[in-house]
């Protein structure tokens, strides 16, 4: 199964995916594995060291929320699509009309541009090192020098005329890439180990000892830099979990898994999850965590003070990667950055394409890619990954919601399924109104409840499950009386 | 050749990964892994495009040997 099939929708756009059409097991398997060990995976491990971890909540963390993300995928996602066999956009569509899908795209568009925006940034950390112009510091939200501008820009730019271009030819590269891409993430993670116990002078000669290493030195538990929220185990299990909100939750990988024979093919995300979301994530925060050790900031004391003289290294994949495996770990930065963000600016531009039908995918995908490169100059995106990401998945949530609750639950409550395409409205009320107000509670539960945004989407899918439910019975009384 | 592409293929890997297990080992230095990865880096990828992704060739029926 092609990228270009994924994310287009491809064939069967509009129909259920055929039985002749069916994949089995393994073309799930090796699609996940890849897609998971990207570009921000070398941003968002860093970030955990930074959110002062702990190796206990690092660890049995990533272990607990990656398989409560397979879980969300086996058991809510993979069987409405292995039954329903539809994209997410047409089964949108059939529930909520084709004018609120169109508000779907312009928000689901808006957040792939700003996440290719990141990825973008992970590249051009790599230039950082070669060209040697001053890179973003840990607190800069604004752009810091004219070389990392022209370095975005130069790496953007080229990833975008790519994506327009040759889709399918860095569709290619990427499969090609992946093996390679995962055993170079995981020599990140052994030379760092290495590289830990010659500087502690440790002896490792037991599990036991390995992990005194782990929990005293490199994933201590200290207090998380300075601007950062501290991260406790639930906070690593939620994030863990919600990473991917928006393709199990929000049920974006219907798309994907309509294409499957059995619905407990959601189990080959595993592969994605544990290779990309535990390995990678834990191989890449050791490298930050030991650039940390190497500067000498191994208290809290020490940090404050880096903090303050404006000296506090910035984790940035480029110079990590080459410290610890030369150009190689510098190819792997531009290339998990590169072939993840051509998928994510090609999703993006079909995004917006629905919106404006009429206009080329080529100069849509240009465009889509402008404002990526514009985004990725900023390196508050990268800095704080870890809060944009928890807010793409809420902003996507209330809609699984609404799939899950018209697919499993409407027909048994007496209302209709599909109401959309039974009424030939092109705005679902009920589902629209859903949203918003799922999104303004979820607001409402983050700024005066106390609930950080990284957790918020559990209560949320819930409120807007029962929203939903409630919002159709006015909504469809109301359509059915005034027909009357 | 596409046994032999493939077989470079699999040592490339093996060369991505092996330097760093030998460096934790302490039977190599920090220079020498990131040399060899960066040869099992060019190795993976000259070779591997000839052969992953395309169906090996069918022998067609004049290659095989004439029965009679």
């Amino acid at each position: 199964m092609s990228e270009e099939k994924q994310a287009s929708g491809g064939e069967f756009e509009r129909e259920p995916v055929p039985k002749n059409a069916l994949l089995g097991f393994k073309s799930f398997i090796g699609m996940y594995a890849g897609e998971h060990c990207a570009g921000t995976e070398l941003m968002i491990g860093p970030l955990f060291v930074a959110a002062g971890v702990s190796a206990f909540d690092v660890v049995v963390g990533l272990i607990l929320g990656n398989l409560l993300a397979v879980l969300s995928w086996m058991f809510l996602t993979a069987p409405i699509a292995t039954r329903a066999r539809l994209t997410l956009y047409y089964q949108l569509e059939k529930i909520c009309g084709r004018k609120l899908v169109t508000v779907y795209n312009l928000a689901n568009g808006v957040m792939f541009c700003f996440l290719a925006g990141a990825m973008i940034t992970v590249s051009a950390t790599a230039l950082g090192v070669w060209f040697k112009f001053p890179m973003p510091g840990f607190a800069d939200t604004y752009p810091n020098s004219v070389g990392w501008v022209l370095a975005v820009l130069s790496v953007g730019t080229l990833i975008s005329i790519v994506a327009a271009y040759g889709y399918n030819m860095v569709a290619k590269f990427a499969n090609i890439a992946a093996p390679w891409m995962v055993l170079v993430f995981l020599a990140f993670g052994i030379v760092a180990l290495r590289n830990f116990i010659d500087a502690t002078g440790s002896t490792i000669s037991s599990p036991g000892d390995l992990w005194e290493l782990a929990s005293t030195v490199i994933w201590r538990g200290a207090e998380p830099l300075p601007g950062k929220v501290k991260f406790t185990f639930w906070h690593v299990t939620f994030f863990a979990w919600f990473c991917n909100m928006a393709m199990h939750i929000g049920m974006s990988d219907l798309s994907v898994f309509r294409f499957a024979r059995k619905s407990w093919y959601g189990v080959a995300t595993a592969s994605g999850m544990y290779v990309g979301h535990f390995m990678a994530w834990l191989s890449a925060s050791m490298l930050f965590a030991f650039q940390l050790h190497a500067a000498g900031l191994i208290d809290n004391g020490a940090i404050r003070a880096a903090s303050e003289a404006g000296t506090l290294p910035a984790p940035l994949p480029g110079p990590l990667a080459n410290e610890a495996c030369g150009l190689a770990g510098l190819l792997c930065v531009i290339i998990a950055g590169w072939t993840t963000a051509n998928p994510t600016i090609y999703r993006a531009g079909l995004a917006f394409q629905a919106i404006v039908p009429k206009t080329s995918r080529f100069v849509v995908t240009l465009a889509t890619g402008a404002v990526a490169t514009l985004a990725g100059m900023f390196p508050a995106l990268a800095m704080r990954l870890l809060d944009f990401v928890a807010l793409y998945g809420m902003l996507l949530m209330p809609m699984g919601a609404v799939i899950f609750v018209d697919y499993w639950l409407l027909k048994r409550l007496g209302l209709h399924s599909s109401y959309a395409e039974l009424s030939g409205k092109s705005f679902n009320w009920a589902a629209g109104l859903t949203w918003f107000l799922t999104l303004g509670a979820c607001f409402c539960l983050v700024k005066f409840a106390g609930i950080e945004i990284f957790f918020v989407s559990l209560p949320g899918w819930f409120v807007a499950a029962i929203l939903y439910i409630v919002l159709c019975k006015f909504y469809q009384n109301a359509r059915v009386a005034t027909a009357e | 050749m596409r046994r032999l592409l493939q077989l470079i293929s699999w040592i490339a890997l093996l060369g991505t990964v092996a330097p760093s297990v030998l460096y934790l080992a302490g039977s190599m230095q920090l220079p020498q892994v990131k040399l060899v990865m960066l040869v099992s880096t060019i190795a993976w990828f000259v070779a591997t495009p000839f052969w992953m992704g395309r169906t090996p060739e069918t022998p067609s029926p004049e290659d095989s040997p004439a029965t009679s």
